[in-house]
Formats: structure tokens, C-alpha cells, sequence
């Protein structure tokens, strides 16, 4: 059935794919972009609904490359039917989900069965991601180019790094011809040993097994040496230091082929969060195990080299590593509580805070959200990431500067741990449309039918 | 769950001199990191008193005579466990003692439940013990009881950091400006960590001493981030023990070398072991700490620890008195 033409009037029309700022109007037909123009110029439709969008930021629909939707296997945890609500709600039209489900992503089947089930299930658009390994093993590779013809846009053995070298090596040969990048969660096994949050003076205050930013370099740069090796695609999950950062910056100028991803709590909070710390209130210690994360929250100069990094392009993309748990997973001892935070609904009301500080400006953060994700993604399905007349009507809107409270029991996502319950946050998605469709809408927000 | 309990007890009822507990302000004791000298100074003083009722024909007061206090041990331990229910039963209390190590963990009940079991069943205080840091402040989010930390992972054991302050205090008198050595395996040890946060509060010097693997990496940031000045680090032994008013030796796990942290045990016995060789090179006076249990021949000579200058025995009697010291304050100084 095709949807009714939308009218969205009166935005800042920001799509960093072409350079695009500017207050307009834009028509939605068919699921497609139709038209892109000055306010008030669009020829009107007869049967067209409108949307007011005047105070709203309209862009490409954010793009997520590095998600868990826990289907199959932990259902408990999320589904692919709330984990693409929940994204749909954080202004995600298009959702990269990572392979450590049960089974794995290591077949055609699981491919299929995830992109099947999202056909039906899902909210957005759900991209899978392949396993490098069988059974994320770190032994054998997987039907890399059997995975890629089933529509993996990228290989990763999530969760875990392929701690040898050699299959590594084997897999950016195998990448390379493909043109998928391999992505890794880089952390040497050995060196991290069972640690439980950043090594440093808050894991020496707290008792707690700490894991060194070496644990993170040593593989990051191992990766990059033979990406370079190999000329393959390499991107970097979940980069948290400092020392990764200036990696990847010394390797992008030598012209290796590597892209890199920052998580919005890396970029904004420390390690002193898992003592329950916030700025200005520092009084209870707590072991907060909703800030439990992998890599963990590290230092403030850590976090100043990950801002500086998205600035320079050497990080060049946001991804929320959503990990949603269950209460169970969280609710004991921190070391035994599972490592993760459900991200998709906090993500922009959190960077918006970097916006707001002056720390970033809002055209780079909503490029690492849309265009440069895409760019990555690459063509395999359509055009992503752009307001281009004649593409999916993938489109965000949101309030820069309207003002709310996180509430992690109202979370659409099956994933209550987030560290952000009770933030307040300026910046909030107001309405999300996946292929002309909308899927989500803030309950302030009116569309007028005709 | 495995529940041993002890009967009414069958004290003698006497009048216990009760010392105002005015600036009492704890609900549970976690760690010392939130105690002022003016509390820890408390402690000792009440803990004086019931030294005093130690030393009686008839060791018990009738003070919580009616509260119930659970000792809930996820850990093998002998001495703090035993410790806290002899200063219970010197109180009066009734005691019921979980051995969680052996039935619920085993049943995958979690700990939150367990301790909700607890509550239900009309504990006053519980003490815990686990081998994850950070246990007793989840239960502190979840049940009503007061909780008292017997140990928790590496992170602290404020319960043996005042027995041990009490007992250097009880020998050198004023604990500001002493110098207190601590050797060992500093990164495991929650002993160290709570002596920390209790000697620097007092204004004693603490020095760290242990081969450079079993320094907790963070340890300089720890020290600069929380302003401890007074705590300083050193490899070398010899050098660390120079003009020390108390030596600390902590328990070396034969583990550590099997992980690989030490080289050899016959290497950390060289350079490390407290001999009475070293020992001279502190002040004559210096008295020789152990929190127990005791490797004797790894990080203790015999001679050291049953020489003169050792008041490992006293530490094990004063841990009684700083108990019962706790207990009452928590459960019986004040109504709550």
C-alpha cells in the first residue's frame, strides 16, 4: 500500500551529503524524496498530509552501524520487533545489527532468518552484519562471500576481537574482494584477563580488576598493520582511547583504508561514573553496574581525545553499541553483572549535550549520524543517508533544544540499563520516517491530514 | 540454606555503661573512606569499654539482647566470622550464621534475594562477606538491615583496619604522625586499602611496599585523585621499613605465582619475607602486624611472628572488642 504524500514545512533542512543547511519545505511521495525547496514553493498535493516542522532540525534518517537486537537466542533481552521501536524512537531509520545472537550470524540461514523477521517485525530498516569466524570461534572464517550475498554489509566477530593474527589477516584478504569492511572490537583477551571496568585510579579505589587502554591499542594497531598488509577495509568498533585515537589518526594519513566508530557514553562520560559519580553529585559511592561497559568508560582525557578525534574525521562515525539486558543481567554484583548499555533512545539528547557545550558543532554531529555511516554502508541497498531527491524517504526530525528527562521504565526497548536514567537532556527526536512512512512521532508533534 | 542458630543467651543481666554515641552517623559500616577521626575515635572508645567487659568473669551484657544479627559468608573465613558472632553473643544478640558459600549460591539464588530472605526472617544487622567488591553497597540498595562489611573482594575490610588501629593505638598511644608499612600483595588486598582511608584519617603516614606486579596499576592516580599525601609507595623493602612505627604484612596466596604475578615464591621469601634483619631496620620499638591467616616462612619469619614485637595474637582479641564496638553502635547506641 502506498503511503500518502507528506509535506514537512518549515525546518532547518540539514544534510551534510550535500552540504544542505537551509529553512524549506520538502515532499515525500511513493516513500520517496519527491522535492526539496524553498518554504512555502512546494506545489501542493491533493491528498498530501503536512507536518509543521518550524523550530525542528529535518535530516537524513540517522544510521546506526553497530547495534545488538538479540534475535535469536536472548529474546529476554530484546527483539528485533522492540530493539527497532526502540531505535525508531531515537530517530534510527536504519539499524546495523552485530552477529553474537544465538545461533550466530555465520550463515545464510540466521542472515536471513534476522532480515526476514525484520520484514515483518521490524520498525526501520535492519542491516546484518556477518560473522568473521564460525561460531565467532576466532578459527575459521565464515562463507564470507556467501554472508554478503545474503546482504551482510560487514564482518565482525563482536564481542570478541579474532585474537589471532593470521585468520585476521585471512579475513581482510577475503574482505577486500568483497569490499566489506571487517569490523573489529578490538581488545587483546589476554591483557584485559576477566577486568571489569578502565584500569585506573577508580578501579585501584574500587577493588576492582581493572583493563588497560593497551588491551584496546595493542589490536587496534595489530588491525591497522595489516589492513595495511592486506589494503582491505578495516573499522574500528567502539574506540575509548586516547592512544586508539592517535592510531587510527597516524594510519588514516599513511592512507590506510580505516574507518572509525565513537559510542555516545564514551564520548561523554568517565570511568568516575561507575561510582555512581555525576558532576556535582559525588557523595554516595555506589558500583553502578549500568555503566558496566565494554571497552569500559575511561578517563576525561580519554573522552577529550574522542571529541577532538570526531572534529578532525579521524573518528568518523557515532554508534550507539546498543546492548540491551535484562534486569536480572544488572541487578548484582558488579562483577558479575553483564557488560552493556541500551543506547538507541538516549543517543541524540546525550550528543546534543556536546552540541549544546560547544564541544562539537551540530552539521559534524548529524554527518556522523547519516552520511558518514552511509558512506561506509556503501550502495548495497540504495542510498542511505541523504535527502537526495529520488531516495528512500528516510528522514529524522528533531528539537534541538526541547528539554526532557530520561526515564529508563519508559524505554520502548526491552534494555532498561542505560547509566543516563534521571539525565536531563536537551535535544529530543521528534518524529522518524522510514521510507515515507512514519514510525515514530513525539506526542507534541501533529501531522495534519488532509 | 544452611541455618545454624544459637539460642537465647543466658547472660547475666547487668547494666552496661552506655557512652553517648552523639556523633554516630552511620547506618552501615562499608568502608572507613567516610569515617572522620571523630568516629574512629568513638569506636575505640566504646571498644575500650567492652575490653573492659572482656576481661569480666562473665563476658556479656545484655545491650542487644533481642536483635538479631546474621553473619552471611560467601567467602571462607575463620577468624572475622568467628569474631563477629563471639561479639554478638557477648552482646546478647541472637545470631544465625549463613553459609552462603556452600547452599544458595549453589542454587543460583541471587544475592538480593538471599538477603531479602534474611530481612524477612527479622535481621537487625547483617554481616557480610564476598568475594566481589562492591557487594554489601548492592545490598544496602535492597534491604532495610544495617549491613556491615566483613571483606569484599580487594575493595575493604573496615572491621580489621580499626582492630588494627585500635591495636596500634593501644601500644604507641596517639596514631597521627606514625609511620605504617604495609607489605605485600597491596592489588588484592582490601585490608590495605581500608588502613589506608583509617591511618591517613588519623594522620599516620602509610608506605606501600610489594614487587612491582602486585601494585594495583591505578595506585599514584588513587593517590593523587583522593589527596592522600600521607600514603607513599616503595618496591624496595629495606628502604620502606626505615623509621616504621608498625610493620603490616599481608597474606601472600600461593595463587600469585601460578597467575604468573611473581616470578618464583622462593624470590618473593628472599626479597620480602619480614625477617628479624629487616625488622631492625625499623624503629626498636616497631610492632608487627598480620590480618591473618599467617603463610609463616613466606612473608613472615617464625621468629618475627612470635617475637616480641608481634602483636598478631592482640589483633585477634582486640577484633572481638572493635566488633562488639560496631555492633553496638549500629544496633544499639541509638533507636532507629
Amino acid at each position: 500500500m502506498m503511503s500518502p504524500s507528506l509535506l514537512i514545512g518549515g525546518g532547518r533542512f540539514l544534510d551534510p551529503s550535500q552540504g544542505m543547511d537551509k529553512v524549506g519545505d520538502l515532499l515525500i511521495t511513493d516513500g520517496k524524496i519527491a522535492w526539496v525547496g524553498d518554504q512555502g514553493t512546494a506545489s501542493p498535493q491533493p491528498d498530501s498530509c503536512t507536518l509543521d516542522a518550524t523550530g525542528l532540525i529535518v535530516c537524513p534518517g540517522f544510521i546506526d552501524l553497530h547495534c545488538h537486537l538479540r534475535e535469536p537466542g536472548f529474546e529476554d533481552k530484546e527483539t528485533i520487533s522492540t530493539g527497532t521501536r526502540a531505535a525508531a524512537r531515537g530517530g534510527f531509520t536504519t539499524v546495523c545489527c552485530m552477529p553474537n545472537t544465538n545461533p550466530p550470524l555465520d550463515n545464510q540461514a540466521s542472515i536471513d532468518y534476522v532480515k526476514k523477521t525484520a520484514q515483518v517485525a521490524g520498525t526501520v530498516r535492519v542491516l546484518p552484519i556477518g560473522c568473521v569466524t564460525k561460531g565467532r570461534q576466532g578459527k575459521e572464517l565464515t562463507e564470507m562471500s556467501e554472508l554478503a550475498e545474503m546482504g551482510a554489509i560487514g564482518f565482525s566477530d563482536d564481542g570478541d576481537s579474532v585474537a589471532s593474527s593470521r585468520i585476521m589477516c585471512l579475513a581482510m584478504d577475503y574482505g577486500r574482494a568483497l569490499d566489506l569492511p571487517i569490523i573489529d572490537h578490538c581488545e587483546d583477551k589476554e591483557l584485559a584477563n576477566g577486568g571489569l571496568m578502565n584500569e585506573g585510579w577508580v578501579s585501584t579505589r574500587l577493588g576492582l580488576k581493572g583493563i588497560p587502554a593497551a588491551a584496546e591499542e595493542i589490536i587496534v594497531a595489530r588491525d591497522l598493520a595489516l589492513a595495511q598488509l592486506t589494503s582491505a577495509r578495516l573499522h574500528i568498533a567502539h574506540v575509548s582511547t586516547r592512544g586508539s585515537v592517535e592510531l587510527i589518526r597516524r594510519a588514516k594519513e599513511k592512507g590506510i583504508a580505516v574507518t572509525a566508530e565513537a559510542t555516545p557514553h564514551h564520548l561523554t562520560l568517565s570511568e568516575e561514573r561507575v561510582m555512581g559519580w555525576q558532576a556535582g553529585k559525588n557523595d554516595q559511592l555506589t558500583y553502578d553496574t549500568n555503566a558496566k561497559v565494554n571497552p569500559p568508560l575511561r578517563s576525561e582525557e580519554d573522552i577529550a581525545a574522542l571529541i577532538e578525534g570526531l572534529r578532525d574525521g579521524v573518528i568518523d562515525i557515532i554508534a550507539t553499541d546498543h546492548a540491551p539486558h535484562t534486569l536480572v543481567d544488572k541487578m548484582c554484583e558488579f562483577g558479575f553483572a553483564a557488560f552493556g548499555i541500551s543506547g538507541f533512545e538516549t543517543a541524540l539528547g546525550c550528543l546534543m549535550g556536546l552540541v549544546h557545550s560547544g564541544e562539537l558543532d551540530l552539521v559534524t554531529l548529524v554527518s556522523k549520524l547519516t552520511s558518514e555511516p552511509a558512506r561506509i554502508i556503501g550502495s548495497k541497498y540504495g542510498e542511505l543517508g541523504t535527502l537526495k531527491p529520488g531516495c528512500q524517504a528516510d528522514v529524522t526530525l528533531f528539537d534541538p533544544d526541547k528539554e526532557w528527562v530520561v526515564s529508563s521504565q519508559g524505554f520502548l526497548s526491552k534494555g532498561k540499563n542505560t547509566p543516563f536514567d534521571g539525565y536531563e537532556f536537551k535535544g529530543k527526536v521528534m518524529a522518524t520516517i522510514v521510507a515515507g512512512e512514519t514510525v515514530y512521532q513525539d506526542d507534541s508533534l501533529v501531522i495534519e491530514k488532509k | 540454606m544452611k541455618v545454624t542458630e544459637s539460642g537465647p543467651s543466658t547472660a547475666i543481666p547487668e547494666t552496661f555503661p552506655p557512652p553517648s554515641t552523639d556523633k554516630w552517623q552511620h547506618r552501615h559500616v562499608l568502608d572507613l573512606d567516610d569515617f572522620t577521626r571523630e568516629e574512629i575515635e568513638l569506636v575505640f572508645e566504646i571498644a575500650d569499654a567492652m575490653t573492659e567487659v572482656l576481661t569480666r568473669d562473665v563476658k556479656r551484657v545484655p545491650t542487644l539482647r533481642g536483635k538479631t544479627i546474621v553473619t552471611m559468608f560467601y567467602e571462607p573465613s575463620t577468624r572475622t566470622r568467628a569474631s563477629f558472632e563471639l561479639a554478638a553473643k557477648n552482646l546478647s544478640a541472637d545470631t544465625v550464621s549463613l553459609d552462603a558459600s556452600k547452599s544458595s549460591v549453589v542454587k543460583g539464588e541471587s544475592l538480593i534475594d538471599s538477603l531479602r530472605t534474611i530481612q524477612a526472617l527479622g535481621a537487625d544487622v547483617i554481616v557480610m562477606r564476598h568475594s566481589e567488591s562492591g557487594a554489601p553497597y548492592l545490598a544496602t540498595q535492597y534491604v532495610n538491615s544495617s549491613i556491615i562489611n566483613g571483606g569484599d573482594g580487594w575493595h575493604a575490610h573496615p572491621s580489621q583496619a580499626l582492630l588494627d588501629l585500635y591495636t596500634v593505638r593501644h601500644h604507641l598511644g596517639e596514631l597521627a604522625g606514625l609511620k605504617m608499612v604495609i607489605v605485600g600483595d597491596i592489588m588484592h588486598s582490601r585490608v590495605a586499602r581500608s588502613n589506608i582511608w583509617g591511618m591517613t584519617t588519623m594522620g599516620a603516614e602509610v608506605m606501600l611496599c610489594a614487587p612491582p606486579t602486585l601494585f594495583p596499576r591505578g595506585l599514584a592516580g588513587f593517590i593523587s585523585r583522593c589527596r592522600l599525601p600521607n600514603v607513599r609507595v616503595e618496591s624496595r623493602i629495606e628502604s620502606a621499613l626505615e623509621g616504621a612505627d608498625v610493620v603490616m604484612m599481608l597474606r601472600l596466596q600461593r595463587e600469585r605465582q601460578q597467575t604468573g604475578l611473581l616470578p618464583s615464591l622462593r624470590e618473593y621469601i628472599q626479597r620480602y619475607q619480614l625477617t628479624l634483619e629487616r625488622l631492625s631496620l625499623a624503629k626498636p620499638y616497631a610492632l608487627v602486624l598480620h590480618p591473618g591467616p599467617m603463610n609463616e616462612g613466606v612473608e613472615i619469619g617464625p621468629e618475627v611472628a612470635h617475637g616480641p614485637q608481634s602483636v598478631i595474637e592482640e589483633q585477634v582479641s582486640n577484633g572481638v572488642a572493635i566488633r562488639m564496638a560496631l555492633l553496638y553502635l549500629i544496633a544499639g547506641g541509638k533507636s532507629r
